[in-house]
Order: structure tokens, then sequence, then C-alpha cells
């Protein structure tokens, strides 16, 4: 018996064209950083970075129609694959200008000059003094806007493993590079990756399970097994419980939530606003392509499931939130309580639900940015100041700051005419139905409770005593134009959220 | 767009607002120029859009405006819809008009404040939220309003924040707010799953198809909202601290216009309330036990302004007490509001004229002997004080008369508090009266008491001429019985005694009120500086009879510990408990320990717990 003959496997290359081109532009960075002298590196990669994120949203665009299976059933290019796919690249573009900006910090940028050095050393000052810049985050940053946009897509779960490291891995690193506070940031970052391989190993385990239960790795074939043979259905249930507390990891749910404040107030502010939104988006748009792709079949034993995590998310997010004193970790409790909102929506198995969920992501993805953007900018001469107490009396410092925030911690908050009602109101009531319906008054009680840790921030930061030491950077255009479009683009989806709501009606359901 | 169109009364205000907010101190020079012409701008809109009403059959007395389409999602739409009718009316002509005479009087008060400019663009803020709430078509956006309302009445109680007590002051507003919008939002969601909508003409249309007792919960979410916002019983207190803020603020926001805000709200749902006997009573009894509460606070203050809001919360007790008492209440109400929306107004900005001439004090114990150094505040607030009592035929006797008669009509149980209610009001406003403008003055030493200056003399002038008239004016040339009669349906009741004993009876009450007010404070009586330590119920009533202690036990204890306790069981029990699972199970807990740094083990072991957990409800359901 001779070898098998090899058969070349079909790839659409243009579909998968953003994807490409960001895997390309990421690989040239790392060329630009052995190749480029030091004094050109930051222009070119500034280039590389802005260049291909823009081509990759505008093939991304192009996509938008798109309602298929790809590249041999790996990936499904969709409407709500694509309309992810373009709310990350908007995202990574938001991000990319945060992260380039050099005016907030005296220093340089948020990143360390050299990760290298050893915290508080000589090496350290030195390469300080000399203001020099680190450029490698720059290829880091693009490998994992490329894995975050493949997440959403992927179709099997090999694939979905692999974009989950593609995202992850650059952002372990990115996450331990901050250029002030040093120890906390890499203690993070080493949190991060040590509970990321965790859940990774979880994932993998599950998937095996999965493949065991089924001989299958593509979603809709496990699916279509698992409606013929109800006698594995007990390995396919404990693999799929296990796939999905791996990406529960990811989106920050609770009991899986903890890595997340102590990441979310050690990694670079930047990181930060970037992450918050681009991990739940992407990994949310993976979770509910395996909800309702591939355990379609097996929705009443994953129901309970989501709503136990959404249930524990909501509590146990809202309540912590309420007595921390960091403003980054009441960023970082919120948004566990935020996942589950999410997952509130995608227990309405249907249409609406996933229309929800989209909703969800694609507006609290912008406010979620912007608040840590501005969170960026209040410093105190040691760095960032991130303690409420020292947001006191903002609102006289600096009026269109604090306004600002103001506006984006009222749409985390819910209120009407802003883009969190739309989304809380479109999430939460279609899963308003049967049994869920107590998931939902769960929903709408913690959001009461939560509303509180907004409201205490805004009170703080128009009727107590100003602090003199804390300043407000006028940032350079970079962030202004980072929040600026957040701001407006929450400012639309508020006031007339039928933008939003007709984007992801056309983005319509998942191809199976 | 004609000139009566609600969206331009709304934008008018708002817009101001936000160029006032936008240029900051580049329109210091004529802020209060611009935010005083925006206001009564919108009075010139609002006055032409009732005219038109008027001019219009009874049948057709309606201007609908849709802004935008907020929202669809499936057969769910949401307008951004406007509406001027017999009700909203009568709303928006108080609301701009006595917004207009306070932003005047603003301009004398505010006159030495650096922030004056900021303090115009909050009032303009606060009428045009209150415009949106009395106007909205549906309940999610007044909802919008109620919110709005709240947020300009808190930036306002805090407008000094050198004041400590103004920061505290307007955070307790804020969270008793709160637990009243919480009731809101939870009827504007029982009305979206029941209905599927919450436009007012598609809920009030079936309302009566609903369940029984899904009508009972919403109408007692409505009066959860009402409670907070109007500041009655039991989340009253936040009132009488908002007196913190500048006393415009306490006449326009904390008299006049949003406290009355759950007043409206309950008429204008009466569709929903004439369907609940339960919903009626539970309002009757707040009503009731707010009127008299408001009213023992009065008694025992001796802060003109706190006096003056024990007063307000009294009097919104009546009218909450009205609307409970059903069709042949909500007429009353709403005439009552009016009525008080003068004279009280009228009051407060008296007490700002005389705390303006005593160097801001506020001690009425400092007071006294002022009716001569302030001729026309004097004038004023007496004509006020005749209309608060009910002396006719000053304002309040008309519309008290009408509540008490109503109430006897219902319950004699409510007639007799109504009635009560009458007599210590007598007897507290006397008692303010006499403190203030009678007896020998007890000034404090560098206090020359003068009268304010025209631009604040002026709008006290005109509300006490509406405090006199308006009582007959709206109910006789007006006829606002009829005016509202399309909308809440009056009918009349059967008095269990004889008509023409009402009305001795009630002005007996009250002059018993007032003569007992004389005999304790009037001229020939030493008030001393020092409050005495009072008996048992005086030092309960200063107290706010308990109303702090009852929100620390009942809202902000069990909030705090719920809180406590969910987050220690986040950090410690799971924490604590997995490390308990940990050693028990391996035995090798202790090597196991000393590998790992601390932290990422203990998470890593809550994710292994979560996998349980998950696992179990998955298998449990499946077993099930």
């Amino acid at each position: 018996m001779g070898p098998q003959p090899f058969t070349m496997p079909h790839i659409e290359y243009s579909a998968l064209a953003p994807v490409f081109v960001l895997f390309v532009a990421a690989t040239l960075g790392v060329l630009i950083e052995a190749f480029v002298g030091r004094t050109l590196r930051r222009q070119l990669q500034l280039l590389v970075t802005f260049g291909s994120l823009i081509i990759a949203l505008a093939f991304a665009i192009t996509q938008w129609s798109s309602h298929a299976v790809v590249a041999e059933g790996a990936l499904a290019l969709d409407g709500p694959a694509v309309l992810l796919q373009i709310t990350l690249l908007v995202i990574a573009i938001v991000g990319a200008l945060l992260m380039a900006e050099t005016k907030a910090d005296p220093a340089g940028d948020a990143f360390a000059p050299r990760t290298s050095a050893i915290p508080g050393s000589d090496d350290e000052r030195e390469f300080t003094m000399r203001g020099w810049t680190q450029t490698e985050i720059w290829p880091l940053f693009l490998f994992a806007v490329s894995g975050s946009i493949l997440f959403p897509m992927a179709n099997d779960l090999l694939t979905m493993f692999i974009a989950l490291e593609m995202l992850s891995l650059p952002l372990y690193l990115l996450v331990g590079m901050s250029r002030r506070r040093r120890l906390l940031s890499q203690e993070a970052a080493l949190k991060y990756f040590v509970l990321g391989a965790f859940a990774s190993a979880l994932f993998l385990f599950g998937a095996a399970l999965i493949y065991a239960a089924s001989g299958e790795l593509t979603l809709g074939a496990i699916a279509n097994a698992a409606n013929q043979d109800s006698s594995t259905t007990s390995l396919m249930l404990i693999g799929a419980v296990l796939v999905l507390v791996g990406l529960f990891f990811k989106v920050g749910a609770a009991p899986f939530h903890q890595w997340s404040p102590d990441v979310y107030q050690g990694a670079p502010t930047a990181i930060t606003a970037y992450m918050s939104a681009a991990t739940k988006i992407a990994a949310f748009g993976a979770v509910m392509r395996l909800l309702y792709v591939g355990l379609q079949g097996l929705q009443w034993d994953w129901q309970p499931v989501v709503a136990t995590v959404a249930v524990i998310s909501m509590l146990v997010g809202s309540s912590a939130a309420l007595v921390q004193t960091n403003i980054k970790r009441v960023l970082a409790y919120s948004s566990v309580a935020h996942a589950g909102f999410i997952m509130t929506a995608m227990l309405a198995v249907n249409p609406r639900g996933l229309a929800g969920a989209l909703t969800y992501l694609v507006t609290y993805g912008f406010v979620s940015t912007a608040a840590f953007a501005v969170v960026s900018l209040v410093r105190s001469p040691a760095g960032e100041a991130n303690d409420i107490s020292q947001w006191a009396g903002l609102g006289r410092k600096s009026p269109v700051t604090a306004a600002v925030f103001t506006f984006l911690l009222l749409a985390l908050a819910g209120l009407p005419l802003t883009s969190g009602f739309t989304a809380k109101f479109v999430a939460l009531s279609s899963a308003w139905n049967g049994w869920t319906g107590g998931v939902v008054i769960a929903a709408v009680l913690t959001s009461a409770v939560a509303a509180f840790f907004y409201l205490r921030i805004i009170v703080s930061m128009y009727f107590s005593p100003a602090k003199d030491d804390i300043s407000v950077t006028v940032p350079s255009t970079l962030t202004r134009l980072a929040i600026g479009v957040c701001v407006g683009i929450t400012t639309v989806f508020g006031f007339a959220p039928q933008a939003v709501l007709a984007l992801v009606e056309h983005a319509g359901v998942f191809v199976s | 767009m004609s000139l009566f169109s609600p969206a331009l009364l709304v934008g008018i205000p708002l817009v101001s607002a936000a160029v006032l907010l936008l240029l900051g101190k580049r329109s210091n020079a004529w802020g209060h120029f611009l935010g005083t012409t925006a206001s009564i701008a919108s009075f010139g809109v609002a006055v032409a859009a009732v005219m038109h009403l008027v001019s219009q059959p009874v049948g057709s007395r309606e201007i609908n405006q849709t802004v935008w389409n907020w929202f669809t999602v499936g057969n769910f739409s949401v307008d951004v819809t406007l509406s001027i009718d017999a009700l909203s009316g009568v709303f928006i002509l108080l609301i701009t008009g006595v917004g207009s005479l306070i932003h005047i009087y603003s301009i004398g008060y505010m006159s030495h404040d650096e922030n004056r400019r900021k303090f115009f663009a909050y009032l303009n803020l606060f009428i045009a939220a209150m415009l949106l709430l009395v106007l909205a078509n549906n309940f999610l956006l007044l909802y919008v309003g109620w919110e709005g309302v709240g947020l300009a009445s808190f930036l306002l109680i805090g407008f000094w924040q050198h004041k400590n007590s103004a920061s505290t002051a307007a955070n307790k507003a804020f969270i008793l707010n709160r637990v009243g919008d919480f009731g809101l939002a939870a009827a504007v969601m029982l009305m979206f799953v029941t209905f599927g909508s919450v436009s007012f003409p598609t809920v009030f249309a079936h309302v009566g198809s609903a369940p029984g007792h899904t009508t009972t919960w919403i109408a007692l979410a409505l009066l959860l909202a009402a409670c907070g916002k109007s500041a009655q019983f039991p989340l009253q207190s936040w009132l009488l601290d908002a007196m913190e803020g500048p006393t415009p603020v306490s006449a326009l926001i904390h008299a006049a216009t949003m406290v009355t805000a759950g007043v409206y709200l309950v008429a204008r749902s009466n569709a929903i309330f004439d369907l609940t006997q339960t919903g009626r009573t539970a309002v009757m009894i707040v009503g009731t036990i707010t009127l008299l509460m408001g009213a023992v606070i009065g008694i025992a203050k001796d802060d003109i302004k706190k006096a003056l809001a024990g007063s307000t919360m009294s009097q919104i007790g009546y009218m909450m007490l009205a609307v409970g008492l059903g069709p042949v209440g909500y007429v009353w109400a709403i005439f009552h509001l009016l009525t008080h929306g003068f004279f009280k107004a009228n009051m407060f900005l008296g007490a700002g004229s005389v705390m303006h001439g005593m160097n801001d004090d506020v001690n009425m114990r400092h007071y006294g002997a002022l009716r001569k150094s302030m001729a026309i505040t004097f004038g004023t607030f007496l004509i006020g004080y005749l209309a608060i009592i009910g002396v006719p035929p000053f304002a309040g006797f008309f519309s008290k008369d009408e509540i008490i008669k109503a109430a006897f009509e219902q319950s004699v149980w409510a007639g007799a508090a109504a009635l009560l209610g009458a007599g210590i009001t007598a007897y507290y406003m006397s008692r303010v009266m006499f403190m203030t403008f009678f007896g020998k003055a007890r000034w404090q030493s560098g206090v020359h008491p003068h009268e304010s200056p025209a631009v604040m003399t002026i709008p006290l002038i005109v509300l006490a001429l509406l405090s006199a008239v308006a009582g007959y004016g709206l109910l006789h040339v007006i006829n606002l019985e009829e005016w509202l009669t399309p909308l809440l349906h009056p009918t009349t009741g059967e008095l269990p005694f004889n008509e023409a004993l009402l009305l001795p009876g009630t002005l007996a009450v009250v002059a018993v009120g007032v003569v007992l007010a004389w005999f304790a404070y009037g001229s020939t009586h030493e008030i001393p500086v020092q409050a005495p330590r009072g008996n048992a119920f005086i030092r309960a009533a200063r107290a706010d009879l308990g109303g702090d202690a009852f929100n620390q036990e009942v809202v902000i204890g069990p909030g705090e510990r719920l809180t406590a306790t969910l987050v220690a069981v986040d950090e410690k029990v799971l924490d604590a408990s997995v490390m308990g699972i940990a050693d028990t199970f391996t035995g090798l807990g202790g090597r196991f320990r000393s590998l790992q740094t601390g932290f990422t083990r203990s998470y890593a072991l809550v994710m292994v717990v979560g996998v349980i957990i998950v696992g179990a409800v998955a298998f449990l359901v499946r077993l099930s």
C-alpha cells in the first residue's frame, strides 16, 4: 500500500483575508524588530499596525453578507462572525491608538522600556533615561488581534483552540509590560498565564472527550452525532462542560473570574482597555457558536449550566464591585457582571437571544474600552491614580473628563437613552420566557445593585473636595480620537439604537 | 414645527443648559440672563400650547408629537412621543410659570455666588427634565424624565459642595430616590411583560383585561416610585436634608414641582388605580400617614426651611390621600397641587428673602419682629400663610376643603385625619409666622435685616397674588374640574353628615390651631434663643420621627449586610472551603502550598470547584 495521495485543502483566501493580512503584518513586524534600527522602528511599526488593521477592516466589511462554511469546514463565515470581526477590528484600532500614546506618561508610553530589565535596577533607569521605548508590543498586538478575529469564526474545536491561544499568548506578555508598578504587572501576567494554561487544559480535555463521544471535531458534525446516538451523551456532556469552562475563563465569568481584577489592575491600562472588550467579544462569539451550533441538541442540558454561571457572575460581579477601592478593579468586577447579562441573553435559544447577546457585545465593547482609556488619563506623580478616593472632586478639576466618564458609567449602569439601556433591554427581554425569566429577574435586581457603585464614583467625582496632587493629563490627539470614537458610537447607539439593532438584524444567525 | 410644539418646550431649556455648561466660564457674564430667558420662552410656548388646546373642542384637546422612533425590537416599538393634553397642559404652565419666577428671583439671590452660571444651567436642566416627565406619552420616556429630575435635584442639593452637609444630603436624596426609581423600573417592566407595550394609550386601554393581581402589583410599584420622588412615608426623610440646597431650589424642586411628580404619576395612571382597591387603599394610607407625620415634624423644627419642608411633606400627603381616594379625589389632588405650588413657592422664596437679610441664618429663634424691616416679604409671606392654613378666600382654603370633603366621603377615618392635619398645619405655620415676623427681635449681633432687591420681591408679589386668587380662580373662573374631566373622570360621593357642618367645622379646627400657637409663640411670650429640651414628643419630631433610624434599619443596613455577606462568601468562604477541600482530599496540602504561589493556587482551586458546580448542575438536571 503506497502513501495516501495528498489532496490540497481548499482554502477561500479572500474570505480569510482579514486574518491573513494581520498575520502577515505581524510577521513583518517581527522582521522589522530584527533588521531595522532603533530610530525608525516605532514609525514603521505604527505604519504596519494601523495600515494592516485598516486593510483588515476593509476586507472584513466586504464579507458582510457572507454565509458559508469555509476552509474545509474549519471556519464559518456568517453574519454574527463578521459583525464581531468588524467590532473587534474597530476596537483594535482604538486600542492601538491608546497604546501609541506617549503624552500621558512623562517618561514615554505606557510600556516598560525593556521588559528584561529587573524592576528598579540600574539598567531600567538607564533605558528610561535614554527615552527608549519597546516596539515588540506591536507585532505581539497584531498576533493577538488576528487570534481574536479568528475566534468567532472557528467552526471546529481545534481551530477554536488555536484561535484561543493566538489571542491569549501575546496578551500574557503584553499584560506584564507595564512601565509603572512593574512587579504588580509581572505578577498579573504570571497569574494570567498559569490560570490561562489551566483553562486551556480543561478546554482540550473537554474537546478530547467530545471527540471520544462523537468521533467529530467540526461543530456541525458534533451536533449530528449527538442527535443520532444518545448512548454517549453523558461523555459528550462532560466534554461540553469542560470546553465551556475553558471559554468561560476567557470571558471572565464567575466563578472562573478571579484572574480578571488582578490582571486588569496590573496590566498597562491601554492593554486593559483593549482586552477587556476584545477577549470578551471574541470568546463570547466562540461560546455562542459552540452552544447554538455544536450543542444545539443538548440545549436542555447546557441551559441550566449557563444560567447558573450567569447568576453567579451577576451576583459576584455586582456585589464585589461595591467594596472595591481601585477603579480598575471596579470595572473588572463590573465586566464580570456584564458577562452574566450577556449569558442571560444566550439562554433564549433563538435568533432573538443571539441578537440580544450580539447587541450587548457590540455596545459594551466600546463603553468598556473608553472607560479604561479615561482611567489612563487621571494621574498622580507616581503614575495613574487608580484609587477611587483620588478621583474625588474630578468634576471641578477637569469637567470634560468627569463628564465623559459619567456618561460611560451611566451607559454601564444601563440608564435609558444610553447604549447600555438598549443592550440590557434587548438582551434581557429576549430571555423573558419560561423558567429563564427567573434569571432575567436576577439580572434586573443585580443591575439595580450595580447602579450603586457606578453612581458612587459619579458622586465622589462631583461632591467631594478635590485632591491636590492629582492631575488629568491632556492627552494627544491619539487618545482623544480613541475616546471620541467610542463615545460617539455609544451616543449613537443610545439615542438611535436602531443603528445597532439594524446591524445585528442583518447579521442574522450562525451558519450550520 | 409649530409654535406650540412640545419638543420646542423641552428643547429650549435643554439647549440653554447645554450652552451654559459647554461654554463654561466664558458665559459667566450673561449666563443667568440666558437661563432666565430660556425658561420664560418655554413658558411662552406652554401658554400658546394651552391656548390652542382651549380653542379645540373637548374631545380633541391633545397635541401629539413623535420626535423620533426610539427603538423597535420585533413588534415592540418605543417612540419618543410628547403629548400635551389637559393634565400635562396644567403641569407645563406650573413648571415653566413658577420656574420662570424662580429663575428671576435667583438672579438676585445668587448674585454673590461665583458659580451662578452653573446654577442656572442646572435649573434649566431641571426644567427640561421635568417637562419631559410630564409630556412623555409612554412610561419609558417618563422614566427618562424621572431620572433627569432626580439628577438635577441631586446636583442642586449638593450645589454648595463646600458644605459637607450638602454633599451628604445630596447622597441621601439620591439613595432613597433610587429605591423609588426601582419601583418605577419594576412597574415599567411589569407593563412590558403584561401588555407588550409601555405607551399610555395602549396600557390604559388594556389594563382592564390584565389579571387583577398584576394590576395591583403594577399599582404598588408605581406607589413605591411615587413615595421616593414625592417624599412620602417611608421614603420621606431625604426631603428635610434636601434643604441644604440653595433656597430657590427648595422652592422650585422641593416644593412646587418635582416632589409632586409622584402625585402626577398616580393621577396619570388613574386607569390602573381605578381597578385595584388594594392599590388605592395603600396610596391613601401612605398619604394619611405622611400628612400627619410631616405636620408633626413641622411643629418641632427651628430651622425655617425645615419647618417648611415638613409642611411640604404634609401637603403632598394631602395630595396623595386625594389621589388614593380614586375618581372623587384626582381632580382635587391636582387642584391642591397647583395652589400649593403657588403658596409654598411663595413662602420658600419669602424664607429665602428673610435669610438673605439675616446673613443666611435659618434659625427662627434668631428672628423675630421682622415685619417692620421687611414689609414686602412679610406681606407676601402673610398671604402664603393664610393660603396654606386655609382661610377663605385664599387659595389653600378651596383646595384643602375639597380634599377633606372627598376624604370624608370615602372614609370617616381619612376625613378625620385630614381635618386633624388642617389643625396642626394652622398651629405650625402660625408658629413660623409668629417666630419670624412678630414678637421681640432676637437677632444675633452684627445682623441688620433689610428688604431684598426688587428682582427678588417682584416674584414674591406675583406668587402672593396667585396664592390669593388661584383657589377661587381655578375652581370657579377657569373651572379646573371640567377641564380635567375627560382625563380624570371625577365623580362625587355622599358625605356621612350634613354638608353645611363641614365648612364651619374645618374653620373652627384651624382657628383652634392658630389660637394655641398664639398662646405658645405669640407676642406676649418670650421665645428662648436656645431651644428648650422639650418633651419626648417634640424630641421625636425633631429627629424626624425616626426617619433616619428607619432608613438605617430597613434600607441601608440590610443592603450593607447583604453585600458584606456576598463579598465574604466570594473572598473568604469560597477560598477557605477550597483550601479545606484541598487539605482533606489530598493530605498533600502542605507540600502543595509550598510549591505554588498562594493566590494563583487558590484561584485555580476555585475554578475546580466551579467545574464541579457546573458539572453537578448539568447532571442533576439530567437526572431530574
